[in-house]
């Protein structure tokens, strides 16, 4: 069997009735598992709220570890609107010429170190630095900063004690108050200055609401892309024939950085609130009660994808929701979409084949689900072209 | 080639000419506004949705059930509604005027 594999332990369910019952804390949560109710839920935004008490919505709840509401991402139109109005241009950034030139230098620096040692392990040494020397292009600040983001490890929230670590939720937060600090002294052409010069409803963003959406774009692009540009790797390793593929076929990246996405699905779901008592594939939903977009299920519903559980790098029709759907989609995702089409087309014409040495799976535990979501680590041999 | 117009939100019209590919990847490509394209033409994230004029609808194929569903959820969707990365640039539709959307 392959390494890169990735079962859908939803399948079951999914058919026999649409939901799975997620056990979290003292805040249950009603899983959606097919792609119509997934989409149709989030689309729902009156009825199944972002904008609940500030973490509710991450499923480990995070309220007993957050105040601070993240923005757009916790919030409901109108407000929503208008927040993500201020942020949409900048993080459209990643599709200009210059800010693709970047992170191809820094990605062919990071395989050109890979292709010259023996092996490497690639979760801290490879898809870490990788993520966090592409993220101070998306924030526009020295590169040199990534060192700091580096030395926190993989997990800014967790650890391997327990799902949610205040300590290391503080680390992140204490990091970002000084970080606006410093910019209000001296503004620049960093996402920082932008949003505290930013007007919102006839105000310019406080230092809390700068904060939020700061916190969202750390936490929200990080261990997402570390398992995304992992998964790849190990993918690569077992399907050489994709490298090559790509190679004589450039066109083929753009559909597989979808597909590979769809597959790996780094994100399994994301909670909503409940604001009316309601129902979703017959069941009852109690009013301020949670529910989740099970965006991994979706992803393999067998009524919308023609064989759901392969990997087909040229998929044409691939309406996946790896990137959620609705008014809160992923705002990082032309950033995540631009760093794996350079690294594929990088990896595509300097690698010839990656061997996987050792590795230890990621296992998400839901209660009585349990989803490989990626690696703790892998050791592996890249081979020059 | 094909010449192909469209009419954006703020009624600029940008013509274009091409012979071969998808609408959405013309639009893109000739920046036009309110055409992102963002999944690359997947039909994963409908930001390329574009209004057929009544006159022209009969020179597309019918749009597939995953492109119904996909407009179903989006704002503005008319009778006339289509996702421009489904649908194919040929001789057939020189000369048409799309209006884009968003």
């Amino acid at each position: 069997m392959d390494k890169s594999r990735i079962d859908d332990p939803f399948e079951q369910a999914r058919k026999d009735r649409g939901y799975e019952h997620i056990p979290d804390q003292d805040d249950p949560v009603v899983m959606m598992l097919r792609h119509k109710d997934v989409r149709k839920c989030a689309h729902q935004w009156k009825v199944f709220q972002s904008g609940a008490m500030p973490g509710r919505i991450v499923v480990p709840s995070e309220v007993k570890i957050r105040d601070t509401r993240q923005i757009p991402f916790e919030v409901d139109p109108p407000e929503h609107t208008e927040y993500r109005g201020l942020v949409e241009e900048w993080f459209r950034r990643p599709l200009q010429a210059d800010y693709e030139g970047q992170l191809k230098m820094i990605i062919d620096e990071m395989i050109d170190g890979v292709l010259s040692t023996k092996s490497v392990e690639i979760v801290e040494q490879f898809s870490l630095p990788l993520q966090s020397r592409a993220l101070t292009l998306l924030l526009n600040i020295p590169h040199e900063e990534s060192e700091v983001w580096i030395a926190w490890g993989t997990h800014v929230f967790r650890s391997d004690d327990s799902n949610l670590d205040a300590s290391k939720a503080t680390i992140l937060y204490d990091y970002i108050d000084a970080q606006i600090d410093k910019y209000i002294l001296s503004p620049g052409e960093d996402l920082y200055s932008i949003l505290l010069n930013s007007d919102f409803q006839g105000r310019k963003l406080t230092k809390e609401e700068v904060k939020g959406v700061m916190i969202l774009t750390f936490a929200g692009g990080r261990d997402t892309i570390i398992n995304y540009v992992t998964n790849t790797i190990t993918y690569l390793a077992d399907h050489p024939e994709a490298l090559s593929r790509m190679k004589d076929d450039p066109d083929v990246v753009n559909t597989a950085v979808e597909e590979l996405v769809r597959y790996f699905s780094p994100l399994t779901h994301m909670g909503r609130v409940a604001t009316e008592d309601t129902e979703v594939c017959e069941h009852a939903i109690a009013k301020d009660s949670r529910i989740s977009l099970g965006w991994a299920s979706a992803n393999r519903d067998a009524s919308v994808f023609e064989n759901p559980n392969e990997i087909m790098i040229d998929r044409k029709i691939n309406p996946h929701v790896a990137f959620g759907f609705g008014i809160h989609k992923c705002l990082g995702a032309t950033h995540a979409r631009q760093l794996m089409k350079v690294l594929l087309k990088s990896l595509s014409e300097k690698v010839v084949s990656i061997e996987v040495n050792s590795k230890k799976e990621n296992i998400e535990d839901w209660g009585a689900i349990q989803r490989k979501v990626g690696y703790d680590s892998i050791n592996a041999t890249f081979n020059k072209l | 080639m094909v010449k192909i117009n469209f009419k954006t939100q703020d009624n600029q019209i940008i013509t274009t000419e091409e012979s071969k590919g998808s609408l959405m990847e013309l639009a893109r490509d000739n920046n036009v506004k309110g055409i992102d394209g963002d999944c690359g033409g997947v039909c994963s994230c409908a930001t390329c949705h574009v209004y057929i004029s009544p006159e022209d609808v009969d020179k597309f194929p019918v749009a597939s059930e995953i492109e119904k569903d996909m407009l179903e959820f989006e704002d503005n969707t008319t009778e006339f509604s289509r996702l421009a990365c489904q649908l194919e640039i040929s001789e057939s539709i020189d000369g048409i005027t799309l209006t884009v959307a968003n």
